[in-house]
């Protein structure tokens, strides 16, 4: 028997407006950009797509399951722009088939820079959950799944009892990611790993006339999660939300594909679909995976290199989080809050100089013309942070 | 393959950018072994060119009689006057004059290089080499007052060559700097007839409008296929108040030719759009830069506690100098430890100046004038950043030129270079708070410094002559197999 866990990620950031050095307004955000960003995607993505995982769990009678996670700066966005998205995301909480796991509120990097910082926004986004979807997180996933030893055991002394990370080639080695793992030194923390190859074939391959394998139907691809059968026990499908209409755009078939999948999958009457809390309940690990250095499901390096791989993410990220404590003692709510959102893994994104002479995934809803004017713009806002730090209004 | 280059400067005799691409074009041509028969209107000192990569012809090397022969090297290294005579000559008859400018310029420069050349006979006399100096001297005066036998100054050896009539040599004789631009580019091209009919090669390559007529002739004469190469129109240099004439010729040269190679995409969309020329006739070829040798004996920095923001450029509408100084009074209000060099010359310079003054930024501003050589090396050694915020720039070499001293780099989007630079940061010429924003944040972060000039070697590594005259060769390769 094969479990497909299927996990998806839902988020946008607060992206920045221009900000000259000259500013001096505490406006940081593109409302009007956000806006249209988000209400173009859900009406592409979030609406339809939701709709579809809720007709397949209902054609399914309950066997078709799904976990998600939620950012907070997208819920916040669902509220202000698009609530009729929030609803329909209650409407699959109420169906008990689908699982909201735990990140940071602010999709933020906070674990490499502050601890306190990144339990404080675990917990800001455990209680938004349990407050709209009525259940506490039991399982996390770090900001692109970034993930190394420490976080382990960080996240397993905050009390979730399962976390998601990738399952790079160069930590697994000759190890399948189809089986549960430990961590070292943690005693009950159990360890899922995304299975790449599968994954990406929905997420970035599947509209791709150039791949042998195209067109990808569902037969096809069940066959591929029965070859799982008497190798492993899970096949980790996590993948961005937004592959639905957005990276693969509805003209690729990508929601017929998606419609038609569990029926296939389930098919031989060997495999099964379960969110990411009853797979840890129901497998044990077969071993431990020792990831000592930070890795990631970001590009082909697996690394960090895309949010901290030139000195102006470096020196940006570094100066954000010195602020932590002139911000936190001003008192000031609204300081708080746009200085958590500044905190967003985007804006770093945004000053990846690695793929930017060929253009790539790193250009989506990109709002700057190159990473330099990503990193001006965010320094500039930083400066006036500063000062709002320093007259404690 | 053998080409017959027809151009107007060559280093180190340049005022702007299309000497330097010229020489490097002609070095990538050499390196791929095609021969270059390089064409020049006056008498430059092949001497201190320092490369043999191409035959230089000017019209000296045509002797009155009609047996050609090349001008030997020692001869002219044996010269003590190039610096002064043909540093003038090669700004009066600069390629981005216009005939007005040029007319007026004309007057100038001879009441000038009559009291430099006087100057310099003193100068001499008071060395150690009085029997030459003497000599020279009496030179120089036939030269100045136009009644000696010999009327080019250019070196005692050549003083017996008589020259042909009507030469555009003007060397410090006053009969010379007779008559408009116009009427030198028509000499100009009756000489390199002449040229030509002596010369073999299988290509004629012309650099900007002022060598077109020169090169429709030669073509004419010679039935050999004609590239235009379009290093700057009009349009560039002129905005929208172009001059009739000039816009006559360069067109009249691109539907003459058989290919018009353009320095950008801009360029050629100009050349569509403007010219009226057929889209797959034009091609796109980029300039390129040369690394500095690593080994060179580095200028130990003069000690200061200032930044330095570079313009380095002709001080022209066309350059937008007066752009940079508006963006400097913007920074100056946030960093006040900053020093706006202005490194050219030109015709706005005046205004450039005053409106240094009239924005209170005299204690911010130097005015270098023009650099040259070792000195543009100084410049880009001690600059902190560069901007080049050009109303209009068919390609910019100086910024590769920049970044490969590991200098930051600002450049205006209305350039051709913004095309395949991104290693740079870009704003819109007219742009002076974005521009004065970049400025600042170069100032202010170090890291944004050190990620563009780390980030700008990698990217430097894509521009290369001997690429770009690849190019070149496939073009003349499929020109003349038609």
């Amino acid at each position: 028997m094969a479990s497909v866990v299927f996990y998806f990620q839902v988020h946008q950031p607060f992206r920045l407006r221009r900000y000259s050095v000259f500013d001096s307004s505490h406006a940081y955000f593109d409302d009007v950009n956000n806006e249209a960003v988000l209400r173009k995607v859900a009406h592409k993505c979030y609406l339809p797509t939701n709709q579809l995982m809720l007709d397949c769990i209902r054609q399914h009678e309950g066997r078709f399951r799904i976990s998600y996670s939620v950012t907070g700066t997208i819920i916040e966005q669902f509220q202000q722009w698009a609530p009729e998205v929030l609803d329909s995301f209650k409407a699959l909480a109420e169906t008990g088939c689908v699982e909201f796991i735990a990140e940071t509120y602010f999709h933020s990097l906070s674990f490499i820079y502050d601890r306190d910082c990144f339990i404080r926004q675990t917990q800001l986004h455990c209680d938004l959950m349990e407050k709209l979807f009525g259940r506490r997180p039991t399982v996390f996933r770090n900001t692109e799944l970034t993930y190394n030893n420490d976080v382990a055991k960080t996240v397993e002394d905050m009390g979730f009892k399962a976390i998601l990370t990738e399952g790079a080639d160069h930590v697994l080695g000759y190890r399948s990611p189809n089986f549960v793992y430990n961590p070292p030194n943690c005693g009950n923390l159990k360890l899922m790993m995304k299975n790449y190859r599968l994954s990406d074939d929905i997420a970035f391959r599947f509209g791709n006339r150039a791949w042998a394998e195209w067109p990808l139907n569902t037969e096809k691809f069940a066959g591929w999660v029965d070859q799982i059968n008497g190798n492993g026990y899970t096949c980790n499908l996590f993948m961005d939300y937004e592959t639905f209409g957005e990276h693969q755009w509805a003209d690729t078939g990508i929601f017929e594909f998606m419609r038609a999948l569990p029926g296939a999958i389930m098919a031989n009457g060997k495999n099964d679909f379960l969110t990411v809390s009853e797979a840890v309940e129901r497998y044990q690990p077969v071993g431990e995976v020792d990831i000592p250095h930070m890795i990631s499901w970001a590009d082909t390096e697996r690394d960090l290199s895309a949010w901290l791989g030139n000195s102006m993410q470096s020196n940006a990220l570094h100066d954000v989080y010195a602020l932590n404590n002139e911000v936190l003692t001003s008192g000031n709510e609204q300081l708080i809050h746009d200085w958590r959102k500044l905190q967003t893994s985007d804006h770093f994104y945004y000053m990846c100089t690695k793929y930017f002479a060929d253009g790539d995934v790193h250009k989506y809803f990109n709002p700057y013309e190159s990473p330099y004017d990503a990193y001006i713009n965010y320094m500039n806002i930083l400066d006036n942070v500063r000062t709002r730090c320093g007259n404690g209004e | 393959m053998r080409v017959f280059m027809l151009g107007w400067e060559f280093p180190p005799f340049i005022s702007g950018g299309l000497g330097t691409a010229c020489y490097g074009l002609t070095r990538g041509l050499d390196e791929i072994g095609v021969q270059v028969c390089f064409v020049l209107p006056t008498a430059i000192p092949i001497g201190q060119v320092g490369s043999s990569h191409v035959d230089i012809r000017t019209p000296d090397d045509l002797p009155s009689s009609q047996d050609y022969e090349p001008v030997a090297e020692e001869d002219v290294q044996a010269s003590q006057f190039q610096n002064l005579e043909i540093h003038r000559l090669a700004a009066t008859l600069q390629p981005y004059s216009t005939p007005p400018a040029v007319d007026a310029e004309l007057r100038r420069l001879r009441a000038q290089a009559q009291a430099q050349a006087a100057k310099l006979c003193r100068l001499r006399m008071s060395k150690q080499q009085q029997a030459r100096g003497e000599k020279t001297k009496a030179l120089l005066r036939d030269a100045i007052n136009g009644n000696g036998k010999s009327n080019h100054v250019k070196i005692e050896s050549q003083a017996s060559l008589a020259l042909p009539k009507g030469s555009l040599v003007v060397g410090g004789a006053g009969q010379h700097y007779e008559g408009d631009l116009m009427d030198q580019i028509h000499r100009y091209a009756g000489l390199a007839c002449r040229l030509a009919l002596v010369e073999d090669f299988d290509v004629i390559h012309a650099h900007d409008w002022m060598t077109y007529p020169a090169a429709m002739a030669v073509a004419a004469a010679t039935g050999k296929p004609l590239v235009v190469h379009v290093h700057s129109t009009e349009f560039d240099r002129s905005g929208q108040n172009v001059n009739q004439q000039v816009y006559d010729i360069e067109r009249a040269g691109m539907w003459a030719a058989a290919k018009v190679v353009c320095v950008s995409h801009l360029t050629r969309n100009i050349a569509i759009n403007r010219y009226g020329i057929p889209a797959e006739k034009t091609e796109v070829v980029y300039n390129a830069v040369d690394l500095p040798a690593t080994d060179e004996w580095k200028i130990e920095p003069i000690g200061r506690d200032e930044k330095i923001v570079l313009f380095l450029g002709r001080i022209t509408m066309q350059k937008g100098p007066e752009y940079f100084l508006q963006a400097a009074k913007k920074v100056v209000g946030k960093y006040p430890n900053v020093r706006f060099v202005v490194a050219g010359s030109g015709d706005m310079i005046r205004n450039c100046i005053e409106l240094a003054a009239d924005l209170h930024l005299g204690r911010h501003v130097t005015f270098t004038g023009f650099l040259r050589g070792q000195d543009v090396k100084r410049i880009f050694e001690m600059a902190d950043l560069y901007v080049m915020p050009s109303v209009s720039e068919p390609f910019g070499i100086a910024p590769l030129e920049a970044m490969s001293h590991n200098v930051p780099v600002i450049i205006s989007k209305q350039s051709g270079v913004s095309e395949v630079l991104t290693h740079v940061l870009k704003v819109d010429f007219w742009d002076i708070d974005e521009m004065a924003n970049k400025i600042l944040a170069v100032l202010h972060h170090e890291p944004l410094q050190k990620t563009l000039s780390q980030h700008g070697q990698f990217e430097l590594a894509k521009f290369s002559w001997e690429d770009s005259a690849t190019q070149l060769k496939g073009i003349y390769e499929a020109i003349t197999s038609n």
